[in-house]
């Protein structure tokens, strides 16, 4: 906050001065309202496939793509009633699909951070600049066409061999679509953002601390994981938080290349496990939304939409958090 | 390109050249991994662009700006995109005439009023959020509350079976999309000005708003300008909002007579659904067509991009050049 004026002259101008505080506040009270309704809208209109389901609504049984086919042909499964929806599927293949680009993402942001302040030589610091400016920009249906038309076929043809298709083919079709190409394309649309908050605050690490790092013989690499990596580390964080948000609520690209079967891909199957589809939950939203006029259907999409709503509110949260312990250090990340 | 465009801050002090011959093998490693990583991004970046540029020359044909999109399975006749740019430019349009002074109201009210404290830090926090919230999540809450009778006459309205889908909706949900980023980089802006602009003016006899309105805004015209550019390379980019707000059909679908108010009413596309319908994701399956539409979405934000690099750099005092620049700028939350 400003501090405040110490002469107000005239009664008029104070009045206008009052009037316009009260306006401004208002619209940012508007604001902060919309973003509250949305909390609770979503939420309400999400309550009938949780209350339905309970907590099972967040666990495994029958196949998943079945049981939204069915809400939208309001033919319910024998047994069951129409909003009988596990979402276990979708929610690992969200998880998977996070986990795995953010965990890349991490180790080859943290080096290209390091590359960036401390060894690249100034004309190639001066491209990596508009570089991550560009893979930052480029709109996700992009990464989803290049993905779907030039990645997912290279790997079709050459890293999934015939006989591993014919291992799987009596459960699930392996065509390029899969959980290595969405990982891959999601860490490079997350790379930036990480890039940008790690390099930002291993540049502000006070020079008279690697020095004195350096003083004492330590080599300039032991210097920079020692001192530089150590201080920098709550920023480091705030990047990962931040880009685990991006990463799960990123529909489009997902929808394009992820293979969109709701196939919970698993790990023991070995190298096939990469090759295996995913669906994660965004992605089934966009999928899906062609049915948000039919009642059942519309419930559980919300559902699934307050699922990526509360995740990414308490991502916002830990990101705050996780930047606090910098300002001890007086960097701004 | 001067530095103080820089995403990246400036290079940290170096200490003097030391050779890593001398170093263990894990940190010359490490080294090595540390390059690999560098020029793997610029290659990352190189490749991205090379390949939409060779598609886009092999697939743009001048034809395709200046023709409607056709239902047909072949390419040949499957016509051109003239109605997804104006859908494009529509949307961008409403979202940003939104979004602009509301974004500069808030970031005005947080940076220089802020009074109740607490609604101050929940109006920061909920802004935080909002830059976090997925779009497709944003879409479906559009949908719940512009699907409501009152406000059906922004769409179609709920008699004629549509779900509140028309440029007016999807541009508003757009708005959401645009907002943190105004927000963030006004406030950023307004926070980096000298306090003695503002005790000069109080000296003056002025109140907080004619400061605000005759002094401090002026001053962050290019903080503004940049945030406002950055939101619309966002809102052109977004996909998951037109899709389900917009209905992405094949043509830009008027309703009623009334010719702009029609269009705006009515349903459309923009080139990104346009890009994903014709993707093998979508119905379309066209890729020519795909690839053409995205070359140009491609031109659209790069020029974007090169506004705000140039804006910031107006915006700088030379002094200044060399701060540490950042995220915000990305991300569009407040920090």
């Amino acid at each position: 906050m400003r501090r405040m004026p110490v002469l107000q002259r005239g009664r008029a101008g104070a009045a206008t001065d009052r009037r316009a505080e009260l306006t401004l506040g208002l619209l940012a009270g508007v604001v902060l309202v919309l973003i509250a309704a949305m909390v609770v809208t979503v939420l309400v209109k999400a309550w009938p496939s949780f209350s339905y389901n309970g907590l099972s609504w967040f666990g495994s049984g029958g196949d998943v793509d079945t049981q939204l086919r069915v809400m939208r042909e309001s033919t319910p499964l024998p047994g069951h009633g129409l909003l009988y929806f596990r979402a276990w599927p979708l929610i690992w293949g969200t998880l998977l699909t996070t986990i795995i680009a953010v965990g890349l993402g991490l180790v080859v942001s943290t080096f290209a951070a390091i590359f960036i302040t401390e060894f690249a030589p100034g004309w190639l610091r001066r491209t990596l600049d508009p570089v991550i400016r560009l893979l930052a920009a480029v709109p996700s249906v992009i990464y989803g066409l290049i993905g779907i038309l030039a990645l997912a076929p290279w790997i079709n043809e050459h890293l999934i061999s015939n006989s591993r298709k014919q291992s799987v083919i009596y459960v699930v079709q392996l065509n390029g679509t899969d959980l290595a190409t969405a990982t891959l394309i999601l860490m490079v649309m997350i790379l930036p953002i990480m890039v940008a908050i790690s390099a930002n605050a291993l540049a502000a690490v006070p020079a008279s601390w690697r020095e004195g790092s350096a003083a004492l013989g330590v080599n300039r690499w032991r210097t920079i994981w020692r001192v530089s990596l150590r201080t920098a580390w709550p920023a480091i964080a705030a990047a990962t938080v931040l880009a685990t948000a991006r990463a799960l609520g990123e529909a489009v690209m997902l929808a394009m290349v992820s293979g969109s079967r709701g196939f919970a891909a698993n790990p023991l199957d070995g190298l096939t496990f990469l090759f295996e589809p995913v669906r994660p939950l965004a992605a089934s939203i966009l999928q899906e939304s062609e049915g948000l006029t039919i009642g059942p259907l519309a419930h559980t999409i919300y559902a699934m939409g307050a699922v990526l709503l509360v995740s990414a509110t308490m991502l916002s949260l830990a990101g705050w958090a996780a930047k606090q312990p910098l300002k001890r250090y007086g960097i701004r990340a | 390109m001067a530095a103080g465009s820089s995403m990246l801050p400036a290079a940290a002090m170096r200490p003097p050249r030391e050779r890593s011959s001398s170093w263990p093998l894990v940190d010359r490693l490490c080294y090595g991994l540390c390059w690999a990583t560098g020029i793997g991004l610029c290659l990352i970046a190189t490749a991205i662009v090379i390949f939409m540029l060779v598609k886009g020359i092999a697939y743009l044909r001048p034809s395709l700006f200046v023709s409607s999109p056709a239902p047909s399975l072949h390419q040949s006749q499957s016509g051109g995109f003239s109605d997804p740019i104006i859908g494009t430019l529509i949307v961008t349009a409403i979202g940003t005439v939104i979004a602009a002074p509301l974004g500069v109201a808030i970031a005005t009210w947080l940076s220089e009023f802020a009074r109740p404290a607490w609604l101050a830090r929940a109006v920061e926090s909920a802004i935080e959020m909002l830059a976090g919230v997925p779009s497709i999540v944003l879409a479906i809450f559009g949908l719940l509350i512009l699907s409501q009778g009152f406000l059906s006459f922004l769409s179609q309205g709920a008699a004629q079976g549509s779900l509140g889908e028309s440029f007016f909706d999807a541009g508003i949900v757009m708005s959401l999309l645009a907002l943190p980023l105004v927000v963030g980089s006004t406030r950023e802006a307004l926070g980096q000005l000298p306090d003695r602009l503002r005790e000069a003016s109080y000296a003056l006899g002025k109140t907080r708003s004619t400061t605000s309105r005759h002094v401090l805004l002026p001053a962050v015209r290019p903080g503004i300008a940049s945030g406002i550019v950055l939101g619309m390379g966002r809102i052109i980019g977004d996909t998951a909002i037109v899709t389900i707000l917009l209905g992405s059909t094949l043509k830009n679908e008027p309703v009623g007579h009334v010719p702009l108010l029609g269009t705006l009413r009515g349903t459309g596309s923009t080139l990104t659904s346009y890009v994903y319908n014709n993707s093998p994701a979508g119905e379309g399956n066209a890729h020519e067509k795909a690839y053409a539409a995205a070359f140009v979405l491609l031109m659209i934000v790069l020029a974007l991009n090169a506004t705000v690099t140039h804006l910031v750099n107006r915006g700088q005092a030379p002094r200044e050049r060399r701060r540490l620049f950042l995220p915000g700028r990305l991300m569009g939350g407040s920090r």
